[in-house]
C-alpha cells in the first residue's frame, strides 16, 4: 500500500474508533505550477504541494464530514473525530449509507510524463511563445492581460469500512491568455486557451492565436436590436449551456424538485439533432478517473438522445433514494469537499454541418461567441436566464459586423428542443465543468440589445 | 501570531528565501478551521468541519514573483518553502531586515463560534426553516446554510515587518422555493459580517422570511422588458453594480496592464458631483474588513470618487511600488495558497439626499431592480451584466408588477455617468467575489441608486 492508501485506511480506522459506524476516506496529494506571464516577463511562477484527507462518517442514517492537511497519527485521529462528530449533528436521513464496493477497472492514460519532464523554464517559454504569437498575429493587437500556464499532478486514494479500495494518479494542464486589442476607439478581449494532460499535448502558437482572433473580431462591436432570431453558440457558449444542462440532470436538484427536468424522465423534450452524454471514462476527458468522488466505476451515460430525457445522474445516496445505483457521478473538488452528484466529462455528440454550413442554414441571426453573468443569469430551478453576450451578425449565412452588450434569453428545455443542429468540429472546454462540444445551432432565441 | 509564526524562525525563512537573491521576500503563514451545515428538506445535513494550515513563500526579483506554499507550519515545512520559492533565482544573497513586530489589534469577536454549541447551530437553522415555511402554503423548498470560518494568520517580510490577524466570520444564507401550479420561482437573503455568533443573536429567522416573501412575490411575475430605460437600483446589495462597474477597473494590475477603462482617468470627472464613494477595509464588523490586509498593511478608507472625480486606485505592495505610492491596504489573498492581488473590501456609494420615493415617482416608465443575484465585469472593455433576482417595472411613477429573468448590461464609464440620483437610505449586504480564481468576502453598499438609462435583457421584446 502507498502511504495515500495508508493514511486514508488509518483514517476509516480512526473514525470507526471515534464512534462511526461505517466511514470512509478519501485522501490526495498533488504537485504543481504555475506560470503568469505578461511583457515578455515572467511575473510569476509558482510551485504548489498539497495534501489532505476528508473523512465522511455514517452513525446510523446521519452523515458526518471533516477535512484537513494534518497527516500525522495524532493530525488523523483528530480529522477522523471531527467526522463522527458532525454526523452526531445530522438528522437522521433512512437512505443515506456507506457506497458498497464495485468492480473498478483501471483507465491508461491519465499521467502525462511531460508533466514531470518538462521544466520550469520550459513551462514558461511556452506561455511566453503564447503571448508572442497573439501580439505577432494582428497589428490591432496592442497587448496581452496575462498569459497563463498551470500543470499538476494528483494522486488519490480512497478507502472504506465497507471494503472499497482504490488509488490513481492523473495529471492535467492548461494555458489560457486574455489578449487586448484596440481599434474604432474602445479596447477589447479576447481569450484563447487549451488543456492537455501535460504541456506536450498543448499548441502554444494556437493558443495565442485564438486570443488575438477573438479580440480583434471584436473590433467596432456594436448594440444588435432586438429581436429573435437563430443563433449559433460557439463551443465555448454551448459548453456553459451543456454544463447548466447536466447541472439540472443531477438527481438531487431532481429528487428535491429543484430542476426544470424532474418528473420528465423518458419525455421528448430535445431535439433530436441534441446528443449528451455524461463520459467519466472518456480518454480525452479532463474529468476522466477509474471511480468517482465515492470510490465507485466512472462510467457513460446517455443523457438525452433520440431527443428524449434518458437518465438523470447519481451518487449512493440519490441512488438510494429511488431504489437504483450510482452511476458513477459523486464529484469532489478535492479534500475539501464532500461528494455529490455532478457529471463527470459531458460530452455533446458532432452532428454533420460544417460551421460554414450551420452559418448557412442560420442564414440571418447571431453568431455568440462569449456569454457572461452566467452564476447570476440562470435561475436552475426554473431553467429560466437570460444572460449577458457579445458575438458577430450572420448575414446570408457569413460572419458580417460584431455585436456587444446584448443580452440571450430563454429556458434551459425550450432551448434544447430548438437545437437544430451541431457542428462536426467539438472542442473540450473548461467552462461548464469539463465539456466536449461542437457549435450548435439554435433555431430561436430573444436577443435583447438596443 | 507568534504561536504561528515564530520570529527567529520567520528571520531564518527568510534569509533562506533570499539566499539567492532577490529584493524582497515575505512569509505568510495561516492556520484555518472552519464548520458548516445546512438545512434541507427540514433535516440537517452537510454537517462539515475543516481544520487546514500551511504557509506561503515568495522571493521577487526584477518583475518576477517566485512562489511556492506548502502545507503545514513545522519550521521545516517553512523553510522547504522557502527553498522552493529561490529554486529559480540565481544571484547573490541578500539579508533580510530584522522583524519589528506591530501588529494592531484584530476586529472584536464577542462570542467565538467555536465555543457554540453544534446543536444551537442546528437548532438556529430549524427555525429558520421553520419562519419560511410559515410564510405560506406555496413555500415548496426550503434550504438554508450556517457557516463559521476563522482565520489566523502572521505574515513577515524581509523590510522588516511582522505582523498578524485572527480574523472570524459568520454567514447564513436562505433560499427558498415557491410553487403555483407550474411556476416556480426563488428567493434568497443572507446575512453575514466579520463576526461571531454575536451576529445571530437578534433574529436571523428575518432573512429566512425575506427569501421566502421574495419566491412568493416572484409567483405573480410578469416576463422581464428588454430595451433601454431608467432604472432605479435598491439599497444593499445594489452596490455589487458599484463593485463590478467601477470597483475591478480602480485595482491596479488591470490599470497597469491597462486593461481598466480607467485607465489615465485619475483627477477625471467620471460620475456626476453628486457621486462619493470608497473603499473601507475598516468598517467596523463588516464582512469586507480585517485588521490588515494580507500582505500585513493596515486597512484603511479610501475615497475612490470625490463629488465624481476619479481620485484613487486600490494597491497591494507590488502594484503601489510600481507607481512609487504607498499600498492602500488592498492586497488580499484567498489563502496560503495564493498570492495577493489588489482586491477590494467593502465598496460603496456613500449616501445621498434623494428618497427611493422621489426617485421612483419621477419616472414614467422604468425597471425597479431591488436585488441581485451577481455579477460580472471584464475590467479591459467596461461591460458588464446584473442578474436581477427581484425586480418590478415602474409605469407612470409607481411600482407595479413583478418581473422574473432580468438581466442588466452595459458599459461602466456610460452607467456611473448616467447615475443622476443616490439615495439616503444607505446599507451594507455580503459578497463573494471572485478574481484570477481567487475568493474574497467583500461588501457591497449604497442607497438606492438611480440610472438615467441601462439596458434591461428580458424576454419580452
Amino acid at each position: 500500500m502507498t502511504e495515500l492508501s495508508t493514511t486514508a485506511a488509518r483514517a476509516v480506522e480512526a473514525a470507526l474508533a471515534a464512534g462511526a459506524g461505517e466511514a470512509e476516506a478519501y485522501a490526495s496529494r498533488d504537485g504543481g505550477r504555475e506560470v503568469r506571464v505578461h511583457g515578455g516577463e515572467v511575473e510569476s511562477l509558482t510551485a504548489a504541494t498539497q495534501s489532505g484527507v476528508g473523512v465522511r462518517a455514517w452513525i446510523g442514517g446521519r452523515v458526518g464530514y471533516a477535512f484537513g492537511t494534518d497527516f500525522s497519527e495524532a493530525g488523523v485521529a483528530a480529522i477522523a473525530a471531527r467526522a463522527a462528530e458532525a454526523a452526531a449533528v445530522a438528522d437522521e436521513d433512512e437512505f443515506a449509507a456507506a457506497p458498497q464496493p464495485a468492480a473498478v477497472e483501471a483507465l491508461a492514460g491519465l499521467s502525462d510524463p511531460s508533466v514531470a519532464a518538462w521544466s520550469t523554464a520550459q513551462a514558461a517559454e511556452l506561455a511566453l511563445a503564447v503571448e508572442r504569437t497573439a501580439l505577432a498575429a494582428d497589428p490591432r493587437v496592442v497587448g496581452v492581460e496575462q498569459v497563463v500556464y498551470a500543470d499538476s499532478a494528483e494522486r488519490v486514494a480512497i478507502s472504506s469500512s465497507t471494503g472499497l479500495a482504490g488509488e490513481y494518479e492523473s495529471s492535467d494542464c492548461f494555458a489560457y491568455l486574455q489578449a487586448l486589442a484596440e481599434g474604432d476607439g474602445g479596447k477589447e478581449t479576447g481569450l484563447g486557451f487549451g488543456l492537455a494532460r501535460g504541456p506536450e499535448g498543448l499548441d502554444p502558437e494556437a493558443i495565442g492565436a485564438e486570443g488575438a482572433a477573438r479580440a480583434t473580431a471584436m473590433i467596432g462591436a456594436a448594440k444588435p436590436s432586438s429581436r429573435s432570431c437563430p443563433v449559433v453558440l460557439d463551443p465555448t457558449v454551448a459548453a456553459s449551456f451543456a454544463g447548466l444542462i447536466g447541472g439540472a440532470l443531477g438527481a438531487n436538484a431532481v429528487q428535491r424538485g429543484r430542476s426544470p427536468f424532474a418528473g420528465r424522465l423518458g419525455e421528448e423534450l430535445a431535439s433530436a439533432a441534441l446528443v449528451l452524454h455524461d463520459d467519466g471514462r472518456d480518454p480525452d476527458g479532463p474529468a476522466s478517473a477509474p471511480f468517482d468522488g465515492e470510490g465507485l466505476p466512472r462510467r457513460r451515460t446517455a443523457l438525452i438522445e433520440g431527443g428524449r430525457l434518458r437518465a438523470y445522474l447519481y451518487d449512493t445516496y440519490t441512488g438510494n433514494r429511488e431504489g437504483t445505483t450510482s452511476t458513477g457521478s459523486a464529484a469532489r473538488h478535492g479534500y475539501r469537499s464532500q461528494p455529490s452528484v455532478s457529471a463527470s466529462n459531458l460530452v455533446v455528440a458532432p452532428g454533420s454541418l460544417s460551421f460554414a454550413e450551420l452559418l448557412g442554414a442560420a442564414a440571418d441571426g447571431v453568431f455568440v461567441t462569449d456569454v457572461a453573468g452566467l452564476h447570476s443569469g440562470v435561475n436552475p430551478v426554473t431553467g429560466v436566464f437570460s444572460v449577458g453576450a457579445s458575438g458577430r451578425t450572420i448575414r446570408a449565412g457569413e460572419l458580417a459586423e460584431p455585436l456587444r452588450e446584448f443580452t440571450i434569453a430563454g429556458d434551459l428545455v425550450a432551448m434544447l428542443a430548438a437545437v437544430e443542429a451541431a457542428g462536426t468540429d467539438a472542442r473540450w472546454v473548461p467552462f461548464g465543468g469539463s465539456v466536449s462540444t461542437p457549435p450548435l445551432l439554435i433555431g430561436a432565441m430573444a436577443i435583447s440589445g438596443s | 501570531m507568534s504561536e504561528l509564526l515564530d520570529p527567529a524562525v520567520a528571520e531564518r525563512v527568510l534569509a533562506r528565501a533570499l539566499a539567492h537573491g532577490g529584493r524582497f521576500a515575505e512569509v505568510f503563514a495561516e492556520r484555518r478551521h472552519g464548520l458548516s451545515m445546512s438545512i434541507d428538506e427540514s433535516r440537517i445535513e452537510a454537517v462539515q468541519s475543516g481544520a487546514e494550515e500551511g504557509a506561503g513563500v515568495r522571493v521577487v526579483e526584477g518583475g518576477t514573483t517566485y512562489f511556492a506554499h506548502v502545507d503545514g507550519l513545522d519550521p521545516a515545512d517553512l523553510e522547504r518553502a522557502a527553498d522552493e520559492a529561490a529554486a529559480a533565482l540565481r544571484g547573490e544573497r541578500r539579508e533580510p531586515r530584522p522583524l519589528r513586530a506591530e501588529a494592531p489589534a484584530p476586529l472584536p469577536i464577542e462570542r467565538r463560534p467555536e465555543d457554540v454549541a453544534a446543536d444551537r447551530k442546528a437548532a438556529l437553522l430549524r427555525e429558520l426553516d421553520e419562519r419560511a415555511r410559515g410564510q405560506g402554503e406555496e413555500i415548496a423548498q426550503f434550504t438554508s446554510s450556517y457557516a463559521e470560518a476563522r482565520r489566523q494568520i502572521a505574515v513577515a517580510n524581509s523590510e522588516g515587518l511582522l505582523s498578524g490577524d485572527d480574523r472570524t466570520r459568520t454567514r447564513i444564507g436562505a433560499q427558498a422555493v415557491a410553487r403555483r401550479g407550474s411556476a416556480v420561482e426563488t428567493g434568497a437573503e443572507t446575512l453575514g459580517a466579520h463576526r461571531g455568533f454575536e451576529l445571530l443573536e437578534d433574529d436571523p429567522g428575518l432573512i429566512a422570511e425575506q427569501a421566502a416573501r421574495k419566491a412568493l412575490t416572484l409567483l405573480d411575475a410578469g416576463p422581464a422588458p428588454s430595451g433601454s430605460m431608467p432604472v432605479v437600483v435598491g439599497g444593499g446589495f445594489g452596490g455589487v453594480l458599484f463593485h463590478e462597474m467601477t470597483g475591478h477597473g480602480l485595482e491596479a494590475d488591470h490599470i497597469q496592464k491597462g486593461a481598466s477603462v480607467y485607465v489615465g482617468k485619475l483627477g477625471e470627472q467620471v460620475a456626476q458631483p453628486l457621486l462619493n464613494a470608497y473603499d473601507d477595509g475598516r468598517l467596523p464588523h463588516e464582512w469586507g474588513s480585517d485588521a490588515i490586509d494580507d500582505e500585513g498593511v493596515p486597512t484603511q478608507k479610501t475615497q475612490v470618487i470625490e463629488e465624481g472625480r476619479l481620485t484613487a486606485y486600490l494597491y497591494d505592495r507590488l502594484t503601489a511600488e510600481r507607481d512609487g505610492v504607498a499600498s492602500t491596504g488592498n492586497g488580499r489573498r484567498e489563502s496560503f495558497r495564493h498570492l495577493p492581488i489588489p482586491r477590494m473590501t467593502n465598496t460603496y456609494i456613500a449616501p445621498g439626499d434623494a428618497t427611493p420615493e422621489a426617485m421612483i415617482a419621477e419616472l414614467e416608465n422604468g425597471f425597479y431592480a431591488v436585488s441581485f443575484a451577481g455579477g460580472q465585469v471584464d475590467p479591459a472593455t467596461g461591460d458588464f451584466v446584473f442578474g436581477v433576482s427581484e425586480g418590478y417595472l415602474i409605469e407612470g411613477g409607481k411600482v407595479t408588477r413583478p418581473c422574473r429573468g432580468a438581466t442588466l448590461i452595459g458599459n461602466c464609464l456610460e452607467a456611473l455617468m448616467a447615475i443622476d440620483a443616490v439615495g439616503d437610505d444607505f446599507f451594507m449586504k455580503t459578497g463573494i467575489c471572485g478574481k484570477g480564481g481567487q475568493k474574497a468576502p467583500v461588501g457591497t453598499g449604497q442607497g438606492h441608486v438611480r440610472v438615467r438609462a441601462m439596458t434591461v435583457g428580458g424576454t419580452e421584446l
